[in-house]
């Protein structure tokens, strides 16, 4: 046990090299499953507008073109300031690593919140799935797009929310000097993750908010 | 090997490309192609997704096995997408 490690590298690691190549596959296959866990739900969206065109077409007229384009300049506006995060981390400036995740955080609340606005929105009209849904237009099986809008909305948001869990865990320790330009793979691994919410959402946008606005 | 270090002024134009882009959507969703709406949409999220992946996450200047993980995350989506619509799509056919 006396054996001395450099500093952000774990003993079972030859190199720092070694080390971040292993966490950066680690976090690839991590983000292939979860292309396929999203897939899941574009598959069946492919699949229930395909049986459903009018429907989907109802369904997302009813959408805030308006608040889903800000969201989404929001969200492109929190992956940039990721990035500045990992360039910080990269060249060893460890309060700018901790600014810019909390301004990640800002902008994720923000979009957070311009959603919550829209579901419940959506809710008062009585657009929530369920025994309470309603539609007055002469379109059916409206309900289906209402079904996949709100799972796939909700699993996006749900993985905005874990990332601000785990930034606000990442700003301590960036503060405390935890990250070293030889070793910062928890901010460069996270940067990752939050860039692919980012593209879950690149798609979203125009399937769920943009269909037949001509 | 050193670290390559991505230039803030390729984010900074990332950024700026994403979102030009974005009002590049919604412009074309308000005009009327019929069928190609959704091909122009979905064309130009791909396109947005790829600078992403590239550059925000430096996929361009990444290991080859990073590049053969993306590349089969992409493979494997079409096969859930390509098996899953040659059983709905052929539904018809008998």
């Amino acid at each position: 046990m006396a054996e001395i490690h450099a500093p952000g590298l774990a003993h079972h690691f030859d190199s720092y090299q070694q080390q971040k190549e292993a966490a950066f596959f680690g976090m690839w296959v991590f983000l292939a499953t979860e292309v396929l866990f999203f897939g899941g739900l574009f598959c069946a969206y492919l699949v229930y507008r395909s049986a459903n065109p009018e429907a989907f077409a109802a369904g997302s007229r009813e959408l805030d073109i308006v608040l889903g384009a800000i969201n989404t300049a929001v969200l492109i506006g929190s992956s940039l300031t990721m990035a500045l995060a990992v360039h910080a981390a990269q060249v060893g400036k460890r309060k700018m690593i901790a600014a810019w995740m909390g301004a990640t955080i800002l902008l994720g609340g923000t979009f957070l919140g311009i959603k919550v606005v829209e579901y419940s929105h959506k809710i008062h009209e009585g657009h929530f799935p369920g025994p309470n849904f309603v539609w007055h237009g002469p379109e059916v099986n409206v309900e289906m797009f209402f079904n996949v809008y709100f799972l796939m909305t909700g699993l996006h948001a749900l993985h905005m929310i874990i990332g601000i869990g785990i930034m606000l865990v990442l700003i301590p320790l960036a503060w405390k000097g935890r990250f070293t330009p030889e070793s910062h793979n928890y901010v460069e691994g996270f940067g990752l993750y939050w860039h692919f919410v980012d593209i879950v959402w690149i798609f979203l946008f125009p399937l769920l908010y943009l269909l037949d606005v001509g | 090997m050193s670290e390559h270090i991505t230039p803030i002024r390729t984010y900074l134009l990332i950024f700026f490309a994403l979102m030009i882009l974005t009002v590049v959507t919604v412009a074309v969703a308000m005009v009327d192609l019929g069928a190609l709406n959704d091909v122009v949409a979905m064309g130009i999220a791909i396109f947005k997704a790829s600078l992403v992946v590239l550059f925000f996450m430096h996929v361009k200047k990444s290991r080859l096995m990073t590049k053969i993980t993306v590349v089969a995350s992409a493979f494997w989506l079409l096969i859930l997408f390509g098996l899953t619509l040659s059983d709905y799509v052929t539904r018809g056919f008998l």
